[in-house]
């Protein structure tokens, strides 16, 4: 049983606000998100979306999730009753590292106050499914339910695994994303310790002085469905995801692979499960994190899975506008990618004004531009690299 | 210095506590069921805990899966106390 997966619903929270056209809106216009040096949620305020006690039940990351999912289940048309017997919904989504706040907060307790003081909800709040299991029980969600852990991919490979669950008529539905709260004082120093960050606070990413990622937090949230049940139901679908490829590069614990050999290794095989050649990408979502070392190799990758294509077509880094969401990044991205192929446009790589040596593809630098394709189909690669070495692609097309 | 552990103490503390975990001031009182007033177990847990510090007596164990109201809360623990 192989059945086509569609997208009926988006939400995102992001360094560019609440929403996801908020997102796709503001990052087109070349907005910049990131302040001091950090993409933070700045517009995001619990109370207005959220009761006391759903505030105080959820980490920042589950927050979220919780936000981007009542946009995204509303959008579908989910939010006055469910569509699907609840037991076919499944509800997968991806993070970096979990409540993280809640940790460092429950850790200064403990050491300052005893472990006697170490609030209850600790363990609830900060484990890496809790986003997870909120969006479950706020929707009364029946179906498979369980996080997925893989660093910085793990927002693209939570709906990756969504699209095989459809697929395998396991379920008609998944409400999946990912969602990343890490701006905190442990992280910022760890991501610190490993050299990762930008001491300048400039996410540049393919630009020759860039120098490090910019922490960013967020959520981004989607309704995927069975294409036949949607139809049956009457829906109107916003994007196909064609494709999912996954690979690990075995290679080292944060370094990418300088050959690029494991992330064109995913990029070939979404575009294998699409059914799709190279020719067929009409626009590159790139994982472009402004580190040295990724955006050397995720170019190499490009131009390994693209061949000549890798030319021809436009590829920006949506964390040029909002810095790097972790384990949220991959969902948040996939909902800017669609809504930039729904307008046909290419947003722009922000601050890249000086391209590296050997970095010479079209990064859209500055700019949006439009995707002049034509009658051909709207059809994009996202993609995402985590720690560890995973690589995580979709291959989307709007409709 | 643990307070004392009158019931009067003991009601102030549980009614300040309460709206912390967004329960609706208006709607608390000594019948109100926690059930109705949307109190779980990871509320009480936290209830435990406000106790503990403030009367050193925790509301912990079997007999809390058995009280039912906010009146039954604070004389369990009245109880312990004395």
């Amino acid at each position: 049983m192989s059945r086509d997966v569609v997208v009926t619903g988006l939400g995102a929270v992001s360094p560019l606000g609440v929403g996801a056209r908020t997102l796709h809106e503001r990052w087109t216009a070349g907005t910049v998100g990131i302040v001091d040096g950090r993409g933070s949620a700045r517009e995001f305020v619990p109370s207005e979306h959220l009761t006391v006690k759903e505030a105080r039940r959820a980490d920042r990351f589950t927050q979220f999730a919780i936000v981007a999912a009542d946009e995204a289940l509303a959008e579908a048309g989910w939010r006055d009753e469910l569509p699907y017997d609840p037991t076919r919904i499944a509800t997968i989504t991806g993070t970096g590292i979990g409540g993280i706040g809640t940790l460092e907060r429950g850790k200064e307790i403990l050491i300052a106050e005893g472990a006697k003081k170490v609030p209850p909800l600790s363990v609830p709040l900060m484990m890496s499914n809790a986003a997870t299991a909120a969006l479950s029980m706020r929707f009364g969600l029946l179906g498979p339910c369980h996080g997925i852990v893989s660093a910085c991919s793990g927002g693209a490979d939570a709906i990756g695994s969504a699209k095989l669950l459809i697929e395998s008529g396991h379920v008609d539905a998944v409400v999946t994303g990912g969602s990343e709260a890490a701006i905190t004082p442990l992280s910022v120093a760890a991501f610190g310790a490993l050299d990762a960050l930008s001491p300048s606070g400039r996410s540049r990413p393919f630009d020759r002085d860039r120098d490090g990622f910019v922490l960013g937090e967020g959520a981004g949230i989607l309704v995927l469905e069975a294409a036949e049940t949607a139809a049956a139901r009457g829906a109107t679908p916003l994007a196909r995801l064609r494709g999912y490829g996954a690979s690990a590069d075995a290679y080292h614990l944060t370094a990418p692979d300088k050959t690029g050999g494991g992330p064109s290794r995913a990029m070939a095989m979404a575009l294998r499960d699409a059914g799709l050649t190279p020719d067929d990408v009409v626009y590159v979502n790139a994982h472009g994190t402004s580190t040295k070392l990724n955006d050397a190799a995720e170019t190499s990758a490009i131009k390994l899975a693209l061949g000549e294509r890798a030319r021809q077509i436009p590829i920006s880094s949506t964390k040029s506008s909002i810095g790097h969401l972790l384990g949220a990044a991959g969902a948040v991205e996939a909902v800017a990618t669609i809504l930039a192929l729904r307008d046909r446009i290419a947003p722009p790589t922000l601050g890249l004004e000086h391209p590296d040596e050997g970095l010479d593809l079209d990064y859209v630098p500055g700019r949006a531009k439009p995707l002049a394709i034509g009658d051909r189909p709207p059809i994009a690669l996202s993609s995402s690299f985590g720690f560890g070495g995973h690589n995580a692609v979709l291959c989307l097309e709007a409709l | 210095m643990a307070a004392a552990i009158t019931e009067e103490n003991v009601q102030k503390t549980v009614f300040e506590a309460l709206p912390q975990f967004g329960v609706d001031e208006s709607a608390i009182a000594r019948e109100a069921t926690f059930e109705d007033l949307d109190v779980d177990s990871l509320d009480l847990a936290e209830l435990s805990q406000i106790i503990e510090d403030e009367y050193g007596v925790a509301l912990k164990g079997d007999d809390v899966g058995k009280i039912k109201t906010v009146g039954d809360a604070i004389d369990l623990v009245v109880s312990r106390g004395a």
